[in-house]
């Protein structure tokens, strides 16, 4: 930090909002001076986690509107204009009728099961946050088992799902809820396998521990294993319920999915825990593959805060940009994807992090030159496995160009149709195929 | 008997014994009348046998408002605005179908420049109209109303040239008995030309989104398939049929309106699943440019209106008209006791004949499978019920 002496000044103290730190290590100080030590643990702890939920909530509200505006770009329309400058009020306005509409329920739903899950999902959801390293000491708890606290987190999430479909004594919801069990057990397995090449890779649990590996090789982790974070990215999307894999609320086949006999509120605070579970994740696929907080020596500039939220930001463009874009697949077509393709190709990569590391460490190589190397070694690897689960993956329907036909003059029935399809010359119009 | 023999024998009893007691049974699963994937109120009973779809029963006639015997009280050309709300989003082709069936029941000839403008319209229709069905397939293959908000814009500017020349935009009410209410406005056929000239563009744009699609490769191919025989034997037509491959298209069959005059030709698929229709409709719309780039530049000058009289009492008798609409051979059989309206009204709808293949279609695959095959019929149900 020498380049910046002249603000050495004000480096450490407490309005130096580059880091929040600085703010608790004054209160911990101050509370230290007159009280016990447990004291000044539960204050700082409980102000993290105010201070999580006061940046939630307005967040939520923000995003509502961001995500309806974008879409409604790619949509060539112009999303919500009409409550507030330029639609902002708009979520605001959502929430307030939202909370005046009847709580409705089914009679032959299940009182106290139908009535918990949309408190209960809050849980996770919220958890999760505490994980988040928004810079150097700023995640109001560095787990040194971080990545495992992730992952036991975010799986709890699927036993309220089960437990909102099942109670609501609907088929919709029902058939909604075991696509979301069965879809969170299967895609938990390439997720665990993404982290895990990461841990493996870093020596580390700890998420803070990973990004500072990040920062101390100079390098991020989506140039040394681009398709564990590709994996990852769908694996996310996939448990997140966002197109193409939003089959448990899937609208045009099972309306609403687990969430069909939720009204009011109650159903505002599902589509709020999906919201700010995007946002999370998004946050998370940022510190795993995108360095997190850390920027190449930016982050001593700017607030690494911001330096996160920024590439939380991305991450979530290209979310919204996938649901904007693509159909969904079925139930099928994605447990198969994820059987016979994301998890052998974070399996391949698990073991090259393994072999990379061990070569690292034994050798003793140098990694400013070992670490580029094996990122193009790395990326060659990704490429290949691509190809080759496209190959052997694909259905055999799919590997046959779909043909379009002029008729010219045969105009009639079956006849017609032979002599048409007979015609030796190359069809007019084909797509698809290998 | 070995030993293996035993024991495989008392697993199986065991399994048996175990699957007897947990009692699974297929789940009755009602899609609609109020479903987002319906297509209207349109409700479809599927036995599940867990994403399997064991049967699927077809309920119709929510929509029900008595068309044809309504028809039956009122006189020929007070029947035209009822065949807009038949099928709602190709009011031109029914209004033309119909128009065609009491022009051959009184005898008339339509003067030329009404054929052209007739057949500017039905196709201008059926641009609109695969606008919509593929918008709204791509729709029930999950995707977040993108490709449908796109293909709407093109539709809209169909519509935009419909209210500019008739007032209306769905229920038309536009064609007459003996050609067409009114004459094209002057600012018809240069926003018709501006139409025709962006529209390959966006017609690339969406064939860049969606036709190299693996994801919608994977929902649509192979999905919904009927075989040719089946297809003819079900008496299907349009889209659905031309996508089995069978080369029946009713403006080359049995030209009417003048169509033998345009050159155009007829795309038909290979395999008769739901990728192939969708691949057909875009096809089409192609075609139905061309057709319309070769109207506007043969337009004939003269009358857009036969001499008939307003209250036409034809000659006892009866006729059948049909063309090829959006959805198929939609035809108007018409008797007349030769009085001022018609004794026997009846419409051949080509979604309800095209929707009695569904079951065919669906049974053996997913739920998902099911809407997306529904999404592919193209069905209006307004048309089905009457």
């Amino acid at each position: 930090m020498t380049e910046l002496a002249g603000l050495s000044g004000i480096l450490g103290a407490w309005y130096d909002f580059r880091d929040l730190n600085n703010l608790q290590r004054l209160i911990t100080e101050w509370i230290a001076d007159w009280g016990p030590d447990w004291l000044a643990s539960i204050v700082t702890g409980l102000l993290g986690a105010l201070g999580i939920l006061g940046v939630i909530g307005p967040t939520l509200l923000v995003l509502i509107w961001v995500e309806r505006k974008v879409i409604a770009r790619f949509q060539q329309r112009y999303g919500p204009n009409r409550v507030g400058p330029k639609g902002l009020l708009q979520p605001v306005a959502d929430a307030v009728k939202l909370i005046l509409k009847e709580q409705l329920a089914p009679r032959a739903a299940d009182k106290l099961i139908f009535f918990l899950p949309p408190v209960l999902i809050f849980i996770p959801g919220i958890l999760i946050w505490g994980v988040l390293p928004f810079g150097p000491r700023m995640s109001v708890a560095d787990l040194n088992v971080g990545v495992l606290f992730l992952l036991a987190v975010s799986g709890t999430a699927v036993l309220v799902i089960f437990m909102a479909g099942w109670s609501s004594n609907n088929k919709y919801a029902l058939l909604g809820a075991m696509r979301a069990v069965a879809m969170s057990i299967s895609y938990e397995v390439p997720m665990v396998l993404a982290l895990l090449t990461l841990v493996v890779f870093s020596g580390t649990m700890s998420i803070n521990g990973i990004v500072e590996w990040q920062q101390q090789e100079d390098v991020i982790f989506i140039l040394l294993f681009p398709l564990t974070a590709l994996v990852f990215f769908f694996a996310a999307s996939a448990e997140l319920n966002r197109t193409p894999a939003d089959i448990s609320e899937a609208e045009s086949e099972i309306v609403a999915g687990y969430h069909t006999e939720y009204s009011g509120m109650r159903f505002g605070l599902f589509y709020a825990v999906e919201l700010g579970n995007t946002l999370v994740v998004s946050g998370f696929i940022a510190t795993f593959f995108l360095g997190g907080w850390w920027m190449w020596g930016l982050d001593e500039w700017v607030p690494s805060w911001i330096i996160l939220l920024a590439k939380t930001g991305a991450v979530y463009f290209l979310l919204i940009w996938t649901r904007g874009t693509l159909p969904r697949l079925r139930v099928d077509q994605l447990m198969s994807l994820c059987w016979k393709a994301l998890v052998p190709a974070t399996l391949l990569f698990v073991v090259v992090a393994f072999v990379q590391r061990t070569l690292l460490i034994s050798e003793g190589w140098d990694t400013t030159i070992a670490l580029p190397i094996m990122a193009v070694i790395n990326i060659g690897l990704s490429l290949g496995a691509i190809m080759l689960f496209a190959r052997v993956a694909r259905p055999a329907d799919l590997r046959r160009p779909a043909r379009i036909r002029m008729a010219g003059a045969e105009i009639g029935g079956l006849r017609a149709a032979r002599s048409v399809a007979a015609r030796s010359e190359e069809p007019q119009f084909q797509v698809g195929g290998d | 008997m070995t030993t293996s023999d035993d024991t495989r024998l008392a697993m199986q009893g065991t399994i048996e014994a175990l699957t007897a007691g947990a009692g699974s049974e297929p789940v009755v699963v009602n899609l609609g009348p109020q479903h987002p994937s319906t297509h209207g109120v349109f409700r479809l009973k599927v036995t599940l046998d867990g994403e399997i779809v064991q049967d699927a029963e077809m309920r119709i006639g929510y929509l029900h408002r008595s068309m044809e015997k309504l028809a039956e009280e009122r006189t020929y050309t007070q029947n035209i605005p009822f065949t807009d709300r038949i099928d709602y989003l190709a009011a031109m082709s029914n209004n033309l179908a119909y128009c065609l069936a009491v022009e051959e029941l009184l005898g008339i000839e339509v003067p030329p420049r009404a054929q052209a403008i007739r057949v500017m319209f039905a196709e201008l229709q059926r641009v609109a109209s695969h606008a919509m069905a593929n918008g709204t397939f791509i729709n029930d293959c999950g995707a977040w109303h993108t490709p449908l908000f796109h293909m709407f814009r093109d539709r809209e500017r169909v519509l935009d040239m419909f209210e500019m020349t008739c007032g209306a935009r769905l229920t038309t009410n536009y064609m007459r008995i003996g050609g067409v209410a009114f004459d094209l406005p002057d600012d018809l056929l240069p926003t018709l030309e501006r139409y025709l000239a962006d529209m390959p563009e966006n017609i690339a744009n969406y064939e860049a989104l969606l036709l190299e699609n693996e994801i919608l490769h994977a929902r649509a191919r192979g999905v919904g398939v009927i075989s040719p025989e089946m297809a003819i034997n079900s008496s299907l037509s349009g889209p659905v049929l031309r996508a089995t491959g069978v080369p029946w298209d009713l403006r080359k069959a049995n030209p009417y309106c003048g169509y033998e005059q345009y050159e155009f030709d007829v795309p038909v698929g290979e395999r008769g699943d739901c990728f192939d229709r969708f691949l057909v409709r875009m096809a089409e719309v192609k075609q139905s440019l061309h057709i319309l780039r070769q109207v506007v530049d043969s337009l004939p000058e003269g009358p857009y209106l036969a001499d008939v009289p307003l209250h036409a009492r034809p000659e006892p008798g009866e006729a059948y008209a049909r063309v090829e609409s959006p959805r198929g051979e939609l035809g108007f059989y018409l008797v007349s006791d030769g009085g001022p309206a018609p004794y026997r009204f009846h419409c051949r709808p080509p979604s309800l004949i095209n929707l009695s293949a569904l079951k065919e279609m669906s049974i053996g695959g997913t739920l998902a499978d099911a809407i997306v095959t529904l999404g592919s019929i193209d069905i209006v149900v307004g048309e089905i019920d009457r």
